[in-house]
């Protein structure tokens, strides 16, 4: 039985959370690369209960032809919650909050992303969510940046997300569903590892001082993510060389 | 060699003199534009693991003929912007009416990349001997980003290929490649092909594809 009344939930048990996090703890991340024969580049990830695929296609052709640009690529970017993502079917197809996910999450990436590079062309970036646990735009941003890499798409950097919010009067990171359903606040953000922020959302309220310590810890979080970001990359890599020494042991 | 895998945006070189292919400068310091192999040399060059091939002008291709306009065949050439090969271009004087007589739609060309302008119209020719119809032998199709390794160095592991398999190879940068010669030999240089483009990022290849032929021979001889 979930308690609907508020002040019946305790978030916190011994100070650790329900699943057993400290308030400063990400929730686990998996990250695979090159999971889809068929996309230029693709990427799954697993970040708690959020399990997210990613693909990116081009720079290809514009369909339809009046959306090209001149100058530069365009960005296309489809987030996309599978009716069984959530407990309760979900009705599918696109509706106003995944038209404002696509929007922001485009928006958090196009600023790394060189499209000057080719005109008249499109990437597109498809973000499927498999199975929601709250943070899964940021799952999405995570595994698009991931998936553009992949691609081979020039950018100036990755770009990481990870959201902090606030339940029981605390700030906490990442939060799963039952702190964003039941908490106070919830605020993600998306930036690359230099620090600068792409993208910032807020749902709820936070004084100055605890906006300022939930940005930081977002912050932080983007941190360790984007080292697993770049682990999961270079071990792509390191997986492709194994095969060549069997050759050489065979020789 | 002295090599690394890096992602975008990696730090590479506080030396912004130092900034070759792929990476950028930012404060005086080089980053990473992509995703594979920094090569350390003189200039630091990031050698990508993907993409698609975009057309530079001087690039030899192998394009598939996919329209027919009023004077210009539009040519598929693996790549996000198609070639336009204007009648001009084409070693023969020939009439607007009899373009399909010579290069049919679904038509292999060697061709190469005369210009390509800011927008990305990319004008291609047939004029030169190397250049023109494809009648025999075949065409595989491999990762543009392999092709430099294909080539080699000045060239080495082509010619090597060329004279090991006793065939004829025409390598297009954008990935297609095109192998004329006996049956056997053909199928030799296919496999070959894939190897490398399969290792392409490992060292001493050169050498391990000299081993790979001399061990494929001997079993058929």
């Amino acid at each position: 039985m979930i308690a609907m009344d508020e002040n019946d939930i305790s978030f916190f048990k011994d100070g650790l959370r329900l699943d057993g996090r400290r308030a400063d703890q990400l929730r686990p991340v998996k990250i695979e690369v090159g999971v889809l024969a068929r996309a230029d580049g693709s990427c799954y990830i697993e970040m708690g209960g959020n399990k997210v695929i990613a693909a990116v296609y081009g720079p290809r052709e514009v369909h339809p032809r009046h959306l090209q640009e001149v100058t530069r690529a365009i960005v296309r970017y489809r987030y996309n919650m599978a009716s069984f993502s959530v407990e309760e079917r979900k009705r599918p197809g696109p509706d106003r909050r995944s038209y404002e996910l696509s929007k922001v999450s485009r928006e958090s990436l196009e600023p790394v992303i060189l499209t000057s590079y080719f005109p008249r062309s499109v990437i597109d970036v498809f973000v499927e969510v498999l199975q929601a646990d709250a943070g899964t735009r940021t799952a999405g941003i995570n595994a698009a940046a991931v998936a553009l890499a992949d691609a081979g798409i020039p950018m100036k950097s990755m770009i990481s997300s990870c959201a902090a919010g606030k339940v029981a009067d605390t700030i906490v990171l990442d939060p799963m569903k039952e702190e964003d359903n039941f908490g106070q606040a919830d605020l993600p953000i998306a930036m690359n590892p230099s620090g600068e922020i792409t993208l910032m959302q807020m749902d709820g309220g936070l004084s100055r001082e605890e906006f300022h310590q939930a940005v930081e810890m977002a912050m932080k979080g983007c941190r360790d993510i984007y080292e697993i970001q770049r682990k999961a990359l270079v071990e792509k890599y390191s997986q492709l060389e194994a095969p060549a020494e069997e050759v050489k042991a065979c020789e | 060699m002295d090599r690394k895998v890096v992602v975008p945006g990696d730090l590479l070189s506080d030396d912004a003199k130092r900034s070759g292919e792929g990476t950028f400068v930012k404060d005086g310091r080089v980053y990473s534009l992509l995703y594979g192999l920094a090569n350390y040399r003189d200039k630091i060059n990031v050698i990508p693991l993907a993409g698609k091939y975009i057309p530079a002008p001087g690039d030899n291709v192998i394009g598939v003929v996919k329209d027919i306009t009023f004077s210009n065949w539009i040519v598929d050439i693996n790549s996000p912007y198609d070639g336009l090969l204007h009648i001009s271009e084409f070693p023969k004087r020939i009439e607007s009416e009899e373009m399909s007589k010579y290069l049919r739609i679904g038509s292999s060309i060697m061709t190469r990349v005369k210009d390509v302008d800011p927008t990305m119209k990319v004008e291609l020719t047939l004029n030169d001997r190397k250049l023109g119809l494809i009648k025999t032998g075949q065409v595989v199709e491999i990762s543009h980003t392999r092709v430099p390794r294909l080539i080699g160095k000045g060239g080495s592991m082509i010619s090597m290929l060329k004279k090991e398999v006793n065939c004829n190879i025409f390598v297009g940068q954008n990935g297609r490649i095109w192998i004329n010669g006996g049956a056997e030999d053909m199928d030799l240089a296919l496999r070959t092909i894939t190897l490398i483009e399969k290792e392409a990022h490992t060292n001493g290849l050169t050498d391990r594809i000299v081993d790979f032929l001399k061990k494929e021979k001997g079993t058929r001889s």
